[in-house]
């Protein structure tokens, strides 16, 4: 009785129904606390949330603004707490009713990703299935990529030339996908510059990338039966810092005049100071990014330009191995089951959005 | 039989960096952090000085050949030596045990970076203007479709942009921003798609061993 009296008087209401519960799908450490607003919400400066542990005595978690029902807080593990929210306008605060008790822990398994891990599932079970057709020799048919038929022909033209090849495997780390997809272009290239005994330059701005670049040239030689033609200075550290990178490179592509640079992997803003450089010393080059702001330069600035996931296809694609190209026909079978997504989505939302049914009845 | 040691060493760590994604638990995220921090940290150490050993041997190598240019290989041997002494010794920021400065003259390796990494990234990249000029020049002689495709759209775009363009035409500049917000949009998203799904797949055939040409190929 005296209590509304007293709210009635201040003239603001608390907000009310106060819930609190482990917030779900995290690794423990928080508790989400939801209220329903108070009437007066469109008065208020926002919320405060306190915090108990015993039920009695609540400290401060943190303030909210106004309109929003919703708070994450941080907690220990295994211990209770009962959470209270007040209505602060200037210094007047109206607290609620105290909320359930709540406890976090850490969870097993985040649901919120289980719709990925379906999907991923279902798209591993494509490219399996293309795999096992590839398998029992079945003929898969790959649409040509202008950018991979050039790369025999830029090969050639730098042993036609006596000139080297320049490949760049950019500024990305080892556990990226671009640089581990370019390594894999590498490996390839370097058999065929094994093959035609031309001279390959790799040049690196990471490390570890340049000590697994260097196995795979190694290695690529090796396979093609001539381990003695590989010099193991061609592939070498050049700088990590990126524009000392570019320097760097421009200096080697002016100096050695490659016949054919191969730009792939990832970049960043040296994209265009490479290639324009790689382009006034007139060689062919083939460029392959999965860097979106990076590929209008190469498409302006390069012969043949890798868009996204033709540079994931590249080695597969320049291999000619049939388990590889069955995983490429699988991720078009992953592609064509998205685009069947988003077209039906589409036509629901034409309909529910632009009653289109409606001039029928 | 070292390659496949190799394959079964990519399949169980290709696993392990799939699970801490779908268990947020800390026991599991512990172990992705203790992976992707620590022993990845001494790796990168181990990586580093032999990268260092191959740039030294490159600029050695360059120097007894006398090739093109040989003289600027001496810079930067001894510029390795000198910020490796400074930095080994004197500190990053000259706490060490060599003294890194001369009265008010720094030469701590902080202070280097900023007066002379800095400044000299900043030069390479302020050509990216000019770079940018010649590749607009290139893009713009619509020797194809798609050229002048790109020439026409990148002309609607950068008048739409500019002041004037209301004054040529009322509804010039929304088109602009249409052309921006839903063809350009629609074309990024597209690639995305292809991005996602193409780094599904690598990965899977890394960690399945199907793709191994990171291995020189074969079997």
């Amino acid at each position: 009785m005296m209590e509304t009296l007293l709210l009635a008087l201040i003239g603001l209401s608390p907000p009310s129904n106060v819930r609190a519960y482990d917030t779900p799908s995290d690794g423990g450490g928080s508790i989400s606390i939801e209220w329903q607003l108070s009437p007066d919400d469109a008065q208020l400066e926002g919320y405060e949330i306190y915090r108990s542990e015993d039920g009695v005595e609540f400290e401060r978690l943190g303030f909210i603004g106004k309109g929003r029902p919703f708070y994450e807080g941080n907690s220990e593990d295994g211990k209770t707490y009962v959470y209270k929210v007040a209505a602060l306008s200037d210094t007047i605060r109206v607290f609620s009713q105290p909320s359930n008790e709540a406890m976090s822990s850490p969870q097993w398994v985040d649901m919120y990703k289980l719709n990925i891990f379906v999907a991923m599932l279902i798209f591993g079970g494509f490219i399996l299935y293309f795999i096992y057709h590839a398998k029992k020799g079945k003929d898969l048919y790959i649409r040509k990529i202008a950018g991979l038929q050039a790369v025999d022909d830029a090969v050639g033209r730098a042993t036609e030339m006596g000139r080297p090849i320049l490949y760049i495997l950019g500024l990305g780390y080892v556990e990226e996908v671009a640089t581990i997809a370019s390594l894999n272009i590498l490996g390839e290239v370097a058999k065929k510059t094994a093959q035609y005994s031309t001279k390959l330059i790799v040049p690196n701005a990471d490390p570890i990338v340049y000590t697994v670049a260097s196995e795979i040239v190694k290695e690529s030689y090796t396979k093609m039966g001539k381990p003695d033609a590989f010099d193991p200075e061609s592939v070498f550290f050049l700088a990590q810092e990126q524009m000392a990178f570019a320097a760097g490179i421009d200096g080697i592509m002016t100096r050695e005049k490659p016949a054919t640079n191969f730009l792939v992997g990832y970049f960043a803003a040296e994209s265009l100071v490479l290639a324009e450089t790689g382009a006034a010393t007139g060689a062919i080059q083939i460029a392959g990014t999965d860097a979106l702001a990076q590929l209008p330069f190469f498409i302006t600035a390069c012969d043949y330009t890798l868009i996204g996931e033709e540079l994931y296809a590249a080695s597969a694609y320049i291999s000619k191995q049939p388990l590889l190209l069955g995983a490429i026909k699988g991720e078009d079978w992953g592609k064509l089951v998205i685009v069947l997504i988003l077209l039906i989505t589409s036509i629901i939302g034409l309909i529910t959005k632009f009653p289109i049914l409606s001039l029928f009845s | 039989m070292h390659k496949r040691i190799a394959l079964v060493l990519v399949f169980v760590f290709g696993i392990l960096g799939i699970i801490p994604f779908l268990i947020p638990h800390p026991i599991v995220q512990n172990f992705d952090e203790f992976i992707r921090n620590d022993i990845l940290r001494i790796l990168a150490a181990f990586a580093l000085a032999l990268a260092l050993g191959s740039l030294l041997r490159v600029h050695v190598d360059k120097i007894r050949r006398k090739r093109v240019n040989w003289q600027y290989s001496w810079i930067l041997i001894l510029s390795f030596a000198i910020s490796s002494i400074i930095g080994l010794f004197g500190g990053v920021a000259g706490t060490g045990l060599l003294k890194t400065a001369i009265g008010s003259f720094h030469f701590d390796i902080q202070t280097l970076y900023e007066n002379i990494i800095i400044p000299l990234a900043s030069s390479m990249f302020a050509l990216l203007a000019f770079f940018m000029a010649s590749a607009s020049y290139r893009a713009f002689r619509a020797r194809s479709y798609e050229a002048t495709l790109l020439l026409v759209s990148a002309f609607i775009v950068m008048i739409g942009f500019l002041p004037i363009a209301s004054s040529i035409s009322s509804r010039l500049p929304a088109f602009a921003q249409w052309v921006l917000n839903v063809p350009n949009v629609a074309g990024q998203r597209g690639i995305l798609f292809g991005i996602a799904l193409g780094a599904v797949a690598t990965s899977l055939k890394i960690i399945l061993g199907i793709e191994r040409a990171w291995l020189g190929g074969g079997k």
